[in-house]
């Protein structure tokens, strides 16, 4: 091991096991290429290099770990990202959502809300937001506490009023916030059934019986061995026929629950629990 | 100058790629024994038939998106999904990410280059070709470093100089090629045995 990027990646494994070992944050199963990217960005923002000299400063340095474990873990994401996707779940899922009496729905990585406020959107036009429960989770405080508050930009809104009539909308997205100066307010009764909670899909457990999962470009970040660690997850949550919904470019394939889901919708990588399984 | 055969290609194009990677992809024979990466700039939410799809139609190899997490393989050429950076891990295969973009542009240039750079090291080739962006420049830099070559579109050759004109001033062109020759060279690498 002598090449400049060999050395780099022990320097990295050192910092996520210092990380660990200290403060108990996991990061040593993530995708490394991406989390190695936001790391050296992260770190030339403080003026660190090498990557190593990260590490007494992360032991000692409180906030400092703070800033470098925000940096790792936010996620962005938008409204109605992949409208396609939004309309297969109006056609294929909704229907069979109906059938439920009461119907709750894990969304698994919500980042800062954008997409549960798109489904809770959805849901409600198509009359079942009164009967659902969302539990939004996230590993990042500060993104959940976005979320909760429900507060956007008025332009990155707009940009997505598009999107929003392409996945099936039947009113205009301007309908479901308030605006005022730049900036766009989610009401609080698109809020009312959906409970915000931290969540760490690396290390905690089921929480609740779910119908609908919606775990959309999470797993992207995370390798192959947590990314079977959730799915599994999952495969425990979900009822019998419940739903599962991925990212547009993340497959079942190849993981270790393939098995045990049909797809729904192949290209929108919709898939369905199997009866019994 | 001959190049032993790479254990990777990646390629980045901006404005006029399209029309630019049409002229490209017909040289490689079929089981081109070299995997191919693309990065195209383009909308995240294109209507219609994906740039790539129109594309295979050009070219023996099998061209589409990559999906997260699947092996990079030779012989195929792969694009980053428009809204999504295309990244390599050290185990050789792809992986996507929804980061921030990277020049205003996501999938960025930057982003595959350097990754890929990472883990071909020396036996990477970078090609940049036409575009009005100033990415690739650093993942170009980034593949010298690393050992790797680098091949820069002519900018007279070019639809739009700007991208090729920003790597060549920063010092991150091995070669400056018009299209043509590029397509050639490329096409050679295929016959040399591994380093």
């Amino acid at each position: 091991m002598d090449s400049e990027a060999e050395i780099e990646n022990l320097e990295m494994r050192l910092l996520l096991e210092t990380i660990y070992l200290r403060y108990g944050y996991d990061f040593r199963q993530y995708a490394h290429s991406s989390l190695k990217r936001r790391m050296l960005q992260c770190l030339a923002e403080c003026g660190i290099s090498p990557l190593s000299a990260a590490i007494p400063k992360v032991i000692h340095d409180r906030q400092f770990l703070d800033r470098l474990v925000t940096a790792l873990s936010v996620t962005v994401t938008e409204f109605f990202r992949d409208p396609l996707f939004y309309l297969a779940l109006r056609k294929q899922v909704i229907p069979l959502l109906a059938t439920y009496p009461f119907i709750t729905i894990w969304h698994a990585g919500c980042a800062t809300g954008e997409e549960v406020y798109s489904l809770a959107i959805l849901l409600s036009e198509e009359g079942l937001y009164e009967r659902v429960r969302i539990f939004a989770t996230d590993i990042n405080g500060q993104s959940l506490q976005h979320a909760k508050e429900g507060i956007y930009n008025l332009s990155s809104m707009l940009e997505s009023s598009q999107s929003y009539l392409n996945g099936g909308g039947q009113h205009s997205l301007a309908d479901y916030y308030h605006s005022k100066y730049d900036l766009a307010r989610i009401p609080s009764g698109l809020k009312e059934n959906i409970v915000f909670a931290a969540h760490n899909l690396a290390t905690d457990h089921v929480f609740s019986e779910t119908h609908l999962i919606f775990c959309r470009n999470v797993m992207i970040y995370f390798n192959k061995e947590l990314t079977n660690r959730v799915l599994h997850l999952f495969e425990k949550s979900l009822v019998s026929g419940g739903v599962l919904c991925l990212g547009s470019h993340e497959s079942l394939s190849f993981t270790a629950v393939e098995h045990r889901f049909t797809p729904i919708s192949r290209e929108q990588r919709i898939y369905q629990k199997k009866v019994g399984a | 100058m001959t190049i032993p055969r790479p254990r990777a290609i990646v390629i980045g194009a901006s404005a006029g790629g399209f029309l630019a990677l049409r002229t490209l992809f017909p040289v490689f024979p079929e089981g081109f024994p070299v995997p191919i990466l693309v990065v195209q700039h383009q909308p995240a939410q294109g209507s219609g038939p994906r740039g790539c799809s129109l594309l295979a139609l050009h070219c023996r190899l099998p061209v589409r998106e990559a999906m997260d997490k699947e092996p990079v393989q030779s012989g195929h050429i792969l694009f980053a999904p428009p809204g999504y950076h295309l990244l390599v891990e050290p185990d050789f295969t792809l992986a996507l990410s929804i980061d921030a973009a990277v020049h205003h542009s996501r999938p960025a240039i930057d982003v595959l280059f350097e990754t890929a750079s990472d883990v071909y090291q020396t036996g990477l080739i970078g090609v940049l070709l036409t575009g009005a962006s100033r990415d690739g420049t650093a993942g170009l830099q980034k593949i010298r470093q690393r050992g790797g070559k680098t091949l820069v579109q002519d900018p007279q050759d070019a639809e739009a100089p700007f991208m090729p004109r920003c790597a060549i001033a920063h010092g991150a062109a091995d070669q400056v090629l018009p299209l043509n020759a590029i397509a050639r060279t490329l096409k050679q690498l295929g016959n040399f045995q591994h380093e």
